[in-house]
């Protein structure tokens, strides 16, 4: 297939491997963390960590949008819907992930609430046209890259005068929760560098750019480097991010130069910056309230907020106490580390979100990694 | 049961299914007679028992019986009722045997146009007719207005096994070759392609086909080497395997690069996020062979029409884990799970 078969050609990665292996140290051990689920599906897809030197590992981080929202969004989405009015829309894997005491919108929807999995956000105008008497609310999750089609679906709205629909905003914003990670203390107590380096965001990136990580770069001494979703993108990122640690460079780098620009896309900037301003703090499951790190819609909009049109009140949930999800999506554990992974927690019974999503670190431990595991436990 | 004379015409181009058809009376015997006798003719039908009677074969009898619920009812490549007879036929043969009979039984959603029932069970009528195989047993049933999602079918197939054959998933053995009849994901797709939500053009039409043809083929060039064979509907190959890999206590090693998809079913995964590993398929089957006995069937699936793009894609390995394990195009490896949850819902 053209326009993708040339980023994963075997030959070009065996290149890459090679170089990966004759430049990276012996003597030393190199952390890094994909931030991206997006980068994580592909490590695992293509099997890349089978062509890393064994110093060089990669941590999973929390980029995977159903990951990290917490319990108590998904209890509030619940509640939502139960009321029978509420026709509720929603991306994808949404609907499998867990919220407190065993409850999903899978188990709603099965009592008869009325959820609709939607691939785009003008799938839910057109759902709130056809059905003027309901009361649909758009699920929104999702990191800078989601946030536009959010904020292009309420702009259509407001022309058409669809009064009946409201957003449930969750969309949450990526260089809050790196910094959220490397200031982490649990982090900087394993010597203060248990990640040495970030595979940046492919598809933010396209939206916000490269400006924004700069700062994370030169505060924290980290080097990043944005890198594109396919698997050489990675093996040439990690390559970058090799060199950068050799050289003791904490630059921000562009691999994915094709798509992604040092002033992001300005049109999609603006339509977010229209539709939403910043919370206080929001809830990340994993790594609890971070600051400044989730949208909210703006007065302006304030009838198509969901949350104050019905009254939604924030709920508190605590976090399973075994799950280590916590722990895996700052880059602290792996997903074998936790004692549900595998046994209690699988991808048909998820108990942390990290296993809900094909994308989030534990499935995809899950669904391709078990035998490179069960080699590492064999040998070790 | 021949209702005659004192009734109006069936109305085959407006007319629409109401609960009279279902609830016993002369409506109902009306459209048994002119819609599903006349599109399944056969002498058992013909003879309008309540039940039909045929001579048993000497040896072992196969049965099985499938729900075919698929949405939209129509799609590129077929319908729901042509579905119904080749996936069951399908499920018969992949014993090794030969198919015989089926009995079709319709759920009927009140207000059903019975110009889409006649194409449907037009459709089964050639269906069955090109495999050789007849409908002989049926019933109908109509249900309130949404209670049924336009029409579901369940067909149950009979087949007779030839003296000696037995195919099972706990034959298959170390060292065996996996062979795949050709092109992996068709069906899926063209289903996906036609659903209101994320409709989208594509070349690409369902696979679905009765495969009692190319088994015979297989069964002639490599006999008793033939250890397994499994249509990979649901779920894919992926989930075949893995079932495969349950039932044999055996591990799978696949080779990605051997895996034949077509261009455009690769393209739509990939806009999708599916894997076409785990799409559904209505016509092919994966056969796990012998090794010494591989290249013979193989040459015979190619030199069949359904199985042109046959491919010997791996092998069965030793693996306490039952893993389905893939080395990746890209040269690394990992292990081919069941899908979770639903990738494509109502697929057949």
């Amino acid at each position: 297939m053209r326009y993708t078969d040339e980023f994963r050609d075997k030959t070009l990665a065996q290149g890459l491997a090679a170089a990966i292996s004759a430049e990276a140290d012996r003597q030393k051990a190199y952390r890094f963390m994909e931030f991206c689920g997006g980068h994580t599906h592909a490590i695992s897809r293509y099997g890349l960590e089978d062509l890393l030197p064994a110093n060089v590992r990669m941590i999973h981080g929390p980029g995977c949008p159903v990951c990290v929202l917490p319990a108590s969004r998904i209890d509030m989405a619940i509640r939502l819907v139960e009321r029978p009015e509420v026709t509720l829309c929603v991306y994808g894997d949404l609907i499998r992930a867990p919220g407190s005491q065993g409850q999903s919108l899978l188990r709603a929807k099965a009592l008869g609430a009325d959820i609709r999995m939607v691939y785009s956000t003008l799938d839910v105008i057109r759902i709130a046209e056809q059905a003027p008497s309901r009361e649909v609310v758009f699920f929104a999750i999702g990191f800078e890259t989601t946030t536009p089609p959010t904020a292009v679906m309420i702009r259509i709205a407001e022309k058409k005068r669809l009064k009946s629909l409201s957003v449930f905003c969750n969309h949450v914003l990526t260089p809050s929760a790196m910094q959220s990670i490397l200031e982490n203390p649990k982090i900087r107590n394993i010597g203060g560098a248990a990640i040495d380096g970030f595979v940046g965001p492919a598809h933010v990136s396209t939206i916000i750019g490269t400006k924004p990580y700069e700062l994370l770069a030169e505060q924290f001494g980290k080097p990043i480097v944005i890198a594109g979703f396919e698997p050489l993108d990675v093996m040439q990122a990690i390559l970058m991010l090799v060199r950068q640690v050799n050289e003791n460079r904490y630059d921000v780098e562009n691999q994915y130069s094709r798509a992604v620009k040092r002033e992001g896309n300005r049109r999609a900037k603006d339509e977010v910056s229209q539709a939403f301003e910043p919370r206080e703090q929001f809830e990340w499951r994993g790594l609890g309230f971070v600051p400044n790190s989730g949208l909210k819609l703006r007065r302006a909009y304030a009838r198509f907020d969901a949350e104050a049109r019905f009254a939604m009140h924030e709920l508190q949930v605590a976090d399973n106490p075994a799950c280590e999800c916590c722990a895996i999506l700052r880059g602290a554990k792996r997903p074998v580390d936790c004692k549900l992974f595998g046994t209690l927690c699988t991808p048909e019974t998820p108990i942390g979100s990290c296993m809900v999503s094909s994308e989030g670190a534990c499935a995809a431990y899950w669904t391709y990694g078990r035998v490179r595991d069960d080699q590492v436990r064999r040998t070790s | 049961m021949s209702v005659q004379g004192y009734q109006r015409k069936l109305d085959l181009e407006n007319g629409r299914v109401d609960l009279s058809h279902g609830a016993g009376g002369r409506a109902m015997a009306q459209l048994i007679s002119s819609l599903f006798h006349r599109a399944f003719g056969n002498e058992w039908l013909a003879r309008c028992n309540d039940q039909s009677t045929f001579d048993v074969a000497t040896g072992k009898m196969v049965m099985t019986t499938d729900g075919y619920v698929v949405s939209p009812l129509f799609f590129p490549g077929g319908n729901i009722g042509s579905l119904a007879v080749h996936g069951t036929i399908n499920d018969v043969v992949m014993s090794g045997a030969r198919p015989l009979y089926l009995s079709a039984s319709f759920i009927i959603e009140e207000g059903f146009p019975l110009s889409d029932l006649k194409t449907i069970a037009d459709s089964m009528g050639e269906a069955a007719r090109g495999a050789g195989v007849y409908i002989i047993a049926g019933d109908t049933k109509v249900v309130e207005r949404g209670k049924a999602d336009g029409l579901f079918i369940s067909t149950t197939g009979i087949g007779a096994l030839a003296h000696g054959f037995d195919l099972s998933a706990d034959k298959a053995m170390v060292g065996d070759r996996v062979l795949v009849s050709g092109s992996l994901g068709d069906h899926g797709v063209a289903i996906m392609s036609k659903r209101h939500n994320v409709a989208f053009q594509t070349e690409i039409v369902s696979d679905s086909a009765a495969l009692h043809d190319l088994v015979a083929v297989m069964i002639a060039a490599g006999g008793a080497g033939i250890r397994v064979m499994r249509d990979p509907t649901r779920g894919g190959l992926a989930a075949t395997l893995n079932e495969i890999a349950h039932q044999s206590g055996l591990g799978f090693r696949l080779q990605e690069a051997a895996i034949p998809v077509k261009a455009a079913v690769a393209a739509t995964c990939e806009l999708f996020g599916l894997d076409p590993i785990h799409v559904a398929n209505e016509g092919k089957l994966v056969a796990i062979v012998a090794p010494h006995l591989a290249d013979a069937v193989l040459a015979a699936m190619k030199a069949h029409p359904l199985g042109r793009d046959a491919a010997d894609i791996g092998e069965t390995v030793a693996d306490d884990h039952k893993f389905v394990q893939m080395a990746t195009s890209f040269g690394g490896g990992r292990i081919v799970d069941w899908l979770s949850g639903e990738q494509l819902p109502r697929i057949c």
